[in-house]
């Protein structure tokens, strides 16, 4: 099966390479545009935020315990409890999407039944590090926190939906027992995972802090624009318009390259004071993890999570970047208008569309983002990108498939009838929560 | 002696077979069999939710985790 794998990779690339048109101007600009998107990931993505995450999700894997969070989905765990772990613990559960499904059947089997089942499935491929801080670093922070809520919220709904709507089935399963390994003897105290935890939390947040890039511009031939800066490569930058100046509106997004830019000035805010000095409190956080490891970890227990991050490293950052090049190129040829025609506004249709695309198309790990965001480049409002954004990862046509297995026809129907409703919702509301922001 | 391996074949699992493997060597053992369960239906029916997982004589020893082969290997013992 891996060599198989290996082997199409390879004649993929083969075929590529053979027959595309270099003389192109399209596929010229198509290359052109991977690469910039390629380095854009590159420069503001991958060690502030890239790196890290893998270090915190193989930590998670190494010293959170499993048991003690899957203790609380047993079938004698209490319903709130089982339905707010269920949608809470992908965070710790599902470092990578790719454990979700085995962990579901598992759940819906043996564990607290179909209800925080459904909910986990829904919640679980939201919520892990990598996939947070880089929804809200790439396509925005207030999408990013809507996805971890909706996912969060909207999970529990789904959940509970599922099992008012079988509660007749549901007694009928449970025939066997959840077994957990006998609890191994704590080797820190709680106070200390959670203070190690925490310390690698915040170099996350302060070395992937925000710049909200509002800058007064002037340009070599004396203009001032007011504007936002979008993307920054080796040698030029793009800016969206803030206030109207000549010809250009705002929302325009203009290419400059960095010789013509005379002076960029920045607004300033307490959000900019953290910026300035984001290195020095990440250093610092940093720091305390190293004396954390120095002091309360075995040599044996750092190489088992030193494994873990490359484990997670040799999965991610491939499908990762890879994903990144392969968006790049391809949504260079994607016509904007067609984009901008089915999910250009928040509207039901636009919403529902994407909810159902997202639905049957399989994202691998953490390349919904790069798609997203080269869809929203071309038209795509934040509403339908929501939906796209919660129904894609929870589902695809293969994983349907698995769920069936382990469902049936007719509960996989009604979940995945009830992801398509949910997501569409969510989205909904967040288009008219953002245009309401916006008026 | 039946150690059973349920993974879907992740590298971890393979991780653990390996290291299962080289604990029976270790100690030598003849009459253990080790045997892998792929199918997650499978592996949700002996009641598992996180893989890779080590089964010994139907007995949950590890979950989530390659254990090492010294590990696997005092569970062995102890057996």
């Amino acid at each position: 099966m891996k060599q198989w794998k290996i082997l199409s990779t390879l004649v993929l690339i083969f075929l590529v390479s053979y027959f595309l048109p270099l003389s192109n101007p399209k596929a010229q600009k198509a290359i052109l545009e991977a690469f910039r998107m390629l380095q854009w990931y590159a420069r503001n993505h991958t060690l502030a935020c890239v790196v890290p995450a893998l270090f915190i999700a193989g930590a998670i894997t190494t010293f959170l315990s499993k048991a003690a969070v899957l203790r609380h989905l047993g079938p004698k765990a209490n319903k709130v409890e089982a339905y707010s772990v269920a949608s809470v613990s992908g965070t710790v559960l599902a470092v990578c999407s790719c454990s979700v499904l085995p962990m579901f059947a598992g759940i819906y089997r043996v564990g607290a039944g179909l209800g925080p089942a459904a909910a986990f499935l829904y919640s679980g491929p939201a919520l892990n590090v990598l996939a947070v801080f880089l929804t809200a670093r790439v396509l925005g922070l207030e999408l990013g926190v809507w996805r971890s809520a909706g996912a969060i919220l909207f999970g529990v709904i789904v959940g509970i939906l599922m099992a008012v709507i079988f509660r007749r089935e549901e007694q009928a399963r449970g025939a066997a027992v959840m077994q957990l390994p006998e609890p191994s003897v704590p080797r820190r105290k709680l106070w200390q995972t959670a203070v190690y935890f925490a310390s690698m939390m915040l170099f996350l947040v302060f070395s992937d802090w925000y710049n909200p890039g509002n800058v007064t511009l002037r340009k070599n031939d004396g203009t001032t624009l007011q504007v936002v800066m979008l993307q920054e490569t080796a040698s030029d930058i793009v800016f969206q318009v803030e206030r109207p100046a000549g010809n250009l509106r705002v929302g325009d997004k203009i290419t400059l390259a960095k010789t013509e830019i005379a002076s960029m000035e920045e607004a300033k805010s307490w959000v900019m004071t953290v910026y300035h000095v984001k290195w020095r409190l990440a250093g610092l956080m940093g720091l305390a993890v190293l004396w954390m490891v120095w002091r309360w970890f075995d040599r044996a227990e750092v190489r088992e999570w030193m494994a873990n991050t490359w484990e997670f490293t040799k999965l991610l950052v491939p499908l990762l970047f890879g994903g990144v090049f392969a968006v790049g190129f391809l949504g260079e040829l994607l016509p904007g208008q067609q984009v901008a025609a089915w999910v250009g506004d928040n509207g039901l249709l636009s919403n529902l569309v994407a909810a159902g695309v997202g639905c049957l198309f399989y994202f691998a790990t953490l390349t919904e983002i790069p798609i997203l965001q080269a869809l929203m480049e071309r038209g795509m409002a934040q509403g339908p990108a929501l939906a796209l954004l919660l129904a894609g990862p929870a589902l695809s046509l293969p994983s349907i498939l698995v769920i069936r297995s382990v469902l049936g026809v007719r509960k996989t129907a009604v979940f995945t009838g009830l992801v398509v409703v949910m997501a569409t919702l969510v989205g909904l509301l967040y288009g008219q929560f953002i245009q309401g922001g916006i008026a | 002696m039946k150690i059973e391996i349920l993974g879907a074949g992740c590298p971890k699992c393979n991780q653990l077979t390996e290291n299962a493997r080289a604990a029976v060597e270790k100690l030598g053992l003849e009459d253990c069999a080790i045997v892998k369960v792929r199918d997650f239906n499978e592996i949700a029916r002996r009641g598992v939710l996180v893989t890779p997982a080590l089964l010994l004589n139907g007995q949950v020893k590890v979950i989530g985790r390659a254990a090492s082969p010294d590990e696997i290997a005092n569970w062995l013992r102890g057996h």
